[in-house]
């Protein structure tokens, strides 16, 4: 296979650009405009009429009895309308959670973390719902709390849940995960176990040349979507409406018609512009509050939470991952040991699932010839955890990359060797029954670590290192979508994934207008309104532009097949006589109707409106699981200051394995934000519980990254061999660079001090323990 | 203490040019103020702690972050916001290069962003790429990784001809005063009578 040539920065064109119309092309998103111009609508603009507003009064105490709750002070503050508790909720059903539906909308019996929703105040103004909420008097009885999860494993250690609950029907869970179908969590704090494997792995170690054996730890993360979480809801006789920042406004449908026993057609989700994601607004947050206080009141109501309420809402789940593998004397794997525990929080959200992914994702993208591994998601009296961008991915890469490096290491070969003798050549498993891998993992290394090299630096303590990931991505593939071609033919595109900033709206027009040889301009699409757009299973492990992408091609093909039997129906001639041309149908003696015509003519009177509709399951292309392989190939290059520890970022490459990039602009942008995202969780970023809560759960504290941490040197590229099953050959991107930094910038700080870091993130001090011997802190 | 012991007090601004009276309590947010009361929903919130720089705006060509600047405090003053920046209904040049670098992509940061790069744009000649990245490190963004911004505004600082500082520093009276009047919308424009307040 030739190797690619590194693409330039801000790539305007895909390297087979020239093959296409529209697509392959760096094409000016419509909606950055509305965004500059200030007029964009996003979700916590969003009002309706005679609309109160919510506070949520959250629990003091991390594990207690609620022994009574006190609303008269708060009740009779001015424009107080009312303060909902779990017992207004009981002829509801009171709980919501996709995979265990453990959450309760308000705490029951008992509170289980500290900030637990316990009570909602709705008042005319959101000033006066505040004020009311500080005076709602919560007596509590304490109870023994576990913080971590070594607390929560110990033998007797109090149960955060004294009872399991009954699954919900999510069917897919079943299929994306491996985990043992009867299993229920028994009377322990074990939310969820996965387990895979395969040969003999103890007589493999036995065997070995070299076992190399390493235990890291992954930080608690808050992803800081910057809009916080916010819904406004309405509750009438016609059902519930509700608009909300919901990556995944179908299944937040499925949440809120079970809490109501709604049919699904009777409650309307909608997502506007929002801003930010990154996993964190996967599935139920803030709706089934908002919901049930309308529904007591009668009234719609807005509730928008502070960035301190959003952390206390879903967090990213933290890690200790234990690794062993097992090397012959050329530095070949013989078997990997892993055993991951994550601390997920007071209920199981999105972990099983997260826990899930880090068990397929942490061994790497490598011939693994004897395989197992643990994980338990474990319950403690903390914040929720929550999917994250990258999906576990992040926690079990950091232990499996720095183990293969430390292994090199002991081996007295190259980081790059290591990988390139380990590593699945295209079309080889790394689940065994799974999708073969889609990618030339070994050209796209090479790639990245020429680039490093050509822009090494010969300063003091320095460093270079660099990860290889391979993410089953894409989730559960089931998509559909609508075009609906106008009478001036012009085309609504409908779809039911949101659009989050990763430029989505941008993406299914571009395809939309290839598919039917028009402009851009020609198009519009509308996302995400469970009642008035199609159907998507979800937005997230980085399925839209493969899944959706493909149901929006479908759908135009079957517009384009409808418009082409109309023409042969106008011109009175048999189909195959007439065929698709750019913007038109051609028919006999080169004759073309533009569709436009082709509507008006056939229906008559100058109106109606011609329908595809596409669809996408587990059939044909899409078939095989995963429906693609996500790639993180990342390298950096660290420069340490020996007297503070601070770590600046010399170097930052990346290579994305797209197949086909639709806008290459709107992909080297999702690369440099997830690494970025990346960079955070492995220098500055951890949420620290001191006693029973948080000691930062705010943005002064939680430290992100900011302009003056961005690379010296930034190299940006895109490989481009058009081997995804999704448009044109593409694959998704937008999560695969972040997973490989956080081992990437282990790697290089501990070349550039002489010693492996246990954990992140690096900040200045544990870097500076590092140089001088001392321990890591904690 | 609820809000109705706490009175209420008359203020008088211009906002993109328009002068604005209204009466607030006095505990009213700038940002609450122009968000709600006037309807300029493209200030944005965040962390409501003065470290995101979401919700600044420009008070008197100085940015601030209106989530803890209180609406009684811009008394008297003139007060930009991001749905002043364009011209003529279109994106001025700044607004443009963020299109065009691909500077944000959520956008949840960008109103803040492109107040806080006017005022450095305004503020003087010859800015350079280390004045650009100390100038916006205020300022959060977590889709960008914020090269592309950085880019953005360099280009601009490049493009532009010297001393050109405070060409929409003009608060009000002016034609480009007028073409904001849309950006602000009916609801303040018919509030108060009368005019030039500089």
């Amino acid at each position: 296979m030739s190797i690619d040539l590194p693409a330039a920065p801000h790539q305007a064109a895909s390297r087979h650009a020239d093959e296409h119309q529209t697509v392959g092309r760096s094409v000016r998103r419509r909606d950055l405009v509305e965004k500059v111009l200030g007029t964009a609508q996003y979700a916590v603009d969003m009002t309706m009429p005679g609309m109160l507003h919510a506070k949520v009064v959250r629990a003091e105490r991390a594990h207690a009895r609620i022994v009574d709750i006190a609303a008269d002070n708060a009740m009779a503050v001015p424009g107080v309308v009312a303060v909902v508790t779990a017992e207004d909720l009981d002829t509801l059903f009171p709980r919501f959670g996709h995979i265990i539906s453990d959450h309760f909308i308000l705490a029951t019996g008992k509170v289980r973390y500290f900030g637990e929703p316990v009570a909602i105040v709705v008042a005319e103004t959101r000033a006066a719902a505040a004020d009311a909420a500080d005076l709602v008097e919560v007596s509590y009885e304490d109870l023994p709390s576990v913080i971590s999860a070594d607390e929560a494993l110990s033998p007797g250690a109090p149960l955060v849940h004294e009872t399991t609950y009954a699954p919900t029907a999510d069917a897919t869970f079943k299929e994306l995960t491996d985990s043992d179908d009867d299993e229920q969590p028994g009377l322990t704090n074990i939310a969820h176990e996965v387990t895979i494997g395969w040969g003999d792995v103890d007589a493999a170690f036995a065997d070995a040349h070299l076992v190399v054996e390493s235990a890291l730890r992954y930080p608690m993360l808050y992803a800081y979507a910057m809009e916080p979480y916010n819904a406004v809801a309405s509750y009438g006789d016609d059902g519930l409406t509700v608009i909300t920042t919901a990556q995944h406004p179908f299944m937040v449908r499925d949440d809120l018609a079970r809490i109501f026993n709604l049919p699904l057609s009777r409650v309307r989700v909608t997502v506007p512009y929002i801003g930010g994601g990154y996993g964190s607004k996967s599935y139920t947050k803030v709706e089934p509050l908002a919901s049930v206080a309308s529904w007591v009141v009668g009234r719609p109501v807005k509730l928008t939470l502070s960035v301190e309420e959003a952390i206390y809402t879903t967090r990213v789940d933290d890690a200790v991952i234990n690794v062993r593998s097992a090397f012959d004397a050329d530095g070949r794997i013989l078997a990997r040991d892993f055993d991951i525990t994550m601390n997920s929080g007071a209920y199981a959200d999105n972990s099983p699932l997260v826990l899930a992914k880090c068990v397929n994702r942490c061994f790497g993208p490598y011939r693994v010839p004897n395989l197992r591994v643990r994980g338990r998601s474990v319950y403690t009296n903390t914040s929720p955890a929550s999917s994250y961008r990258g999906f576990g991915a992040p926690q079990g890469n950091l232990a499996g990359e720095t183990n293969l490096d430390q292994a090199a290491d002991k081996l007295g070969i190259s980081r790059a060797d290591i990988r390139r003798k380990n590593l699945v050549r295209f079309g080889e498993e790394i689940l065994p029954g799974n999708r073969g891998i889609d990618a030339d993992l070994i050209t796209d290394l090479d790639m990245v670590v020429e680039s490093l090299e050509s822009g090494r630096s010969d300063a003091a303590h320095y460093g270079i290192g660099f990860g290889v990931t391979a993410s089953d991505a894409g989730a559960y593939p089931i998509s559909t979508a609508q075009v609906r071609v106008e009478t001036d033919g012009s085309v609504i595109v409908l779809s039911g994934s949101t659009e989050m900033g990763q430029g989505s709206r941008s993406l299914l027009a571009q395809i939309a207008a290839e598919e039917f040889g028009i402009g851009m301009d020609r198009i519009s699409v509308v996302q995400s309104d469970t009642a008035g757009s199609a159907y998507e299973r979800t937005t997230g492990a980085s399925r839209t532009t493969t899944l959706a992408g493909l149901s929006v091609q479908r759908a135009c093909d079957d517009a384009r097949q409808k418009l082409r039997a109309m023409a042969a129906e106008l011109w009175n001639c048999p189909q195959d006589e007439v065929g698709d041309v750019p913007g038109a149908v051609r028919g006999p003696h080169d004759q073309r109707l533009d569709f436009g015509t082709i509507v008006r003519k056939w229906f008559g009177g100058s109106a109606g409106e011609v329908t595809g509709i596409g669809l996408v399951r587990r059939e044909g292309a899409t078939k095989e699981m995963p429906p693609f392989w996500e790639t993180g190939l990342v390298g950096v290059a660290v420069e340490v200051d020996p007297d503070t520890g601070y770590v600046t970022l010399d170097q930052l490459v990346t290579c994305a394995d797209v197949g086909f990039a639709i806008n290459p602009q709107a992909v080297e942008a999702q690369d440099l934000g997830a690494a970025t995202q990346g960079l955070g969780a492995a220098l500055f970023e951890e949420l620290v519980y001191d006693g029973p809560q948080l000691a930062n759960a705010n943005v002064v504290d939680y430290r992100v990254p900011r302009a003056g941490d961005v690379a010296r040197r930034i190299d940006l590229m895109l490989a481009e061999r058009r081997d995804g099953v999704g448009p044109y050959g593409a694959k998704g991107a937008g999560e695969g660079q972040l997973n490989p930094v956080g081992g990437a910038v282990a790697s290089a700080i501990a070349q550039a001090v002489g010693r492996w870091p246990t954990r992140l993130p690096l900040t200045p001090e544990r870097v500076w323990r590092l140089l001088n011997n001392l321990p890591e802190s904690d | 203490m609820s809000a109705t012991e706490l009175g209420i007090v008359e203020i008088s601004l211009t906002v993109n040019g328009i002068p604005v009276q209204r009466a607030v309590e006095p505990r009213t947010l700038l940002v609450d103020f122009l968000r709600e009361d006037l309807n300029l929903t493209g200030t944005k919130v965040s962390c409501e702690l003065q470290v995101c720089g979401v919700c600044t705006v420009l008070v008197d060509d100085r940015p601030v972050s209106a989530c803890t600047f209180l609406a009684v405090d811009a008394d008297g003053s003139a007060v930009r916001t991001v749905e002043g920046l364009a011209e003529d209904g279109a994106p001025n040049p700044l607004q443009e290069a963020f299109i065009t670098h691909h500077a944000l992509q959520c956008g949840f940061c960008t109103p803040g962003f492109l107040m806080m790069s006017t005022a450095l744009l305004e503020s003087r000649d010859d800015i350079d790429r280390d004045d650009i990245v100390e100038h916006l490190d205020g300022n959060i963004c977590r889709c960008t990784g914020y090269e592309p911004i950085i880019d953005a505004v360099a280009e601009v600082a490049a493009a532009r001809p010297p001393c050109l500082g405070r060409t929409n520093g003009n608060t009000n009276g002016s034609a480009t005063g007028d073409s904001k009047a849309n950006a602000i919308g009916s609801s303040i424009r018919n509030s108060t009578g009368n005019g030039d307040r500089s």
